[in-house]
């Protein structure tokens, strides 16, 4: 079993309470987590990536235990291996396009260096083809850029698992056709586990190996693939 | 130059480089601190660290004496490690760095808070512990702001004059600060004098302020969109 999560949270805000209780196991190279917004997809994400804290449950990733709570266990999102594309792909403004796709290489206090690149943020610069772009800040780029950009930094510090938060909604809808067919060449290169969150069915037509619906913080259907 | 010219104008540079220096440190650690720290006692911690701001000077100079005196809470205990910064250009930093201390604050405060805080989760997700998140990701995108906060508080700490009248008093080539000589010089009607210290004092406070306007008027930090 690859991705085993079972995870209990309850978000105490007045206006909205909100009690997330998702339990899944998924062995699927891609797993889409579909549902409407305010279902508790960007939450569960989260918790597996450790920058939200899961009141009861566990999370094993790739047959390693990140969270616990029985045994205790917590690994910092730092020591996850987790990788995370988020929805407005949060790229570092002050930072080029090199610098951010190295920006995981190093874990210290020092920025990666402007000029010269690492071997490993160098190939995937070229697997992207945004190599020529490895000079540019964000705010100089377009959307696919970005995504493409945000996808390298992602995967350069090797992951054991990519998480995808509406990886496609800000771009318009052709791009969008491109780029769920090289997602999906990608994870089958890379043989690399996805979870990608959408409320697009679209993208579920196109990705998903296994589906999961969310609504009201709780998975409607039962797994399918064990 | 006269010395009673540059005396008192270096004096005020060096008073004023240290208080920007302190509150460097200390507004930016207590402004990301606060920033990142939710608490229904957020709104009151704010308002006494803003009240150097508001607080008559000389009544921020009359707190000063009584913490910092020899028989004041810290100046006992200072006097016993034969410390007394009563009287003396210390005395004078400490006046400045305080009455300055809330520019800074409140300058790194909203740069803090204007940070994605996505930006600081994606440090962490990729392998980054908090002090390299914040001294990767949220101190370089802040630092704009907190540029423009501290040469505010440097012109502030430059003019300060009640809190450090009454601290460190008006000793000619000790503690006679710029805005000190220049209250002097009108009281024993020396016009000519004040003039200058005058002129020397506006020019400063002028080019700080432009400097700090080209800081924040330059290119915002670019936002990932």
């Amino acid at each position: 079993m690859r991705l085993d999560v079972a995870i209990r949270r309850r978000l105490d805000d007045p206006q909205r309470p909100f009690a997330l209780d998702v339990a899944f196991r998924s062995d699927a190279g891609r797993l889409v987590l579909f549902g409407p917004s305010g279902a508790g997809k960007s939450l569960t994400l989260r918790a597996i990536a450790g920058l939200l804290r899961p009141d009861a449950g566990h999370v094993t990733v790739a047959g390693r235990t990140l969270f616990d709570d029985v045994r205790g266990v917590d690994v910092p999102a730092r020591d996850r291996q987790v990788g995370f594309v988020f929805q407005d792909y949060a790229l570092f403004p002050h930072l080029t396009v090199a610098q951010n796709v190295a920006f995981g290489l190093k874990a210290g206090l020092r920025q990666p260096s402007r000029r010269r690149v690492p071997e490993a943020a160098r190939q995937w610069l070229d697997a992207f083809e945004i190599g020529h772009l490895a000079g540019r800040y964000p705010s100089q780029l377009s959307g696919g850029q970005r995504q493409r950009v945000a996808l390298a930094r992602a995967l350069a510090p090797e992951p054991r698992l990519l998480l995808l938060d509406e990886p496609f909604a800000a771009l318009d809808t052709a791009l969008r056709a491109r780029l769920r067919d090289s997602l999906v060449a990608l994870q089958e290169r890379l043989g690399l586990q996805m979870v990608v969150i959408t409320h697009d069915p679209a993208d579920v037509e196109a990705l998903a190996r296994q589906v999961l619906h969310l609504r009201d913080g709780r998975v409607q259907d039962e797994p399918g693939a064990r | 130059m006269r010395p009673e010219i540059w005396q008192p104008l270096l004096l005020s540079l060096k008073v004023a480089l240290w208080a920007t220096g302190i509150n460097l440190v200390l507004g930016v650690a207590v402004a990301y601190g606060l920033s990142r720290w939710r608490s229904r006692f957020n709104a009151t911690v704010d308002a006494v660290l803003t009240l150097p701001l508001v607080l008559p000077p000389t009544v921020l100079g009359y707190y000063l004496l009584v913490l910092l005196g020899r028989r004041g809470v810290i100046g006992g205990w200072l006097d016993h490690l034969g410390l007394n910064p009563v009287f003396t250009w210390q005395g004078a930093v400490i006046a400045a760095t305080l009455a300055a201390f809330p520019l800074v604050h409140k300058a790194a405060r909203a740069a803090f808070e204007g940070v994605d805080p996505q930006l600081e989760d994606a440090g962490r997700v990729l392998g980054l512990k908090p002090f390299a998140v914040f001294v990767r990701v949220s101190l370089p995108l802040a630092m704009r702001g907190i540029v423009a906060g501290a040469l505010l508080a440097f012109a502030r700490a430059l003019g300060e004059f009640g809190a450090t009248l009454m601290i460190a008093g008006n000793l000619p080539g000790r503690t006679q600060t710029l805005s000190v000589a220049i209250y002097s010089a009108i009281e024993a009607g020396d016009d000519a004098g004040a003039n200058l210290l005058v002129g020397v004092a506006s020019v400063t406070c002028v080019v700080v302020l432009l400097v700090a306007g080209r800081l924040t008027r330059e290119r915002t930090p670019r936002r990932a969109a």
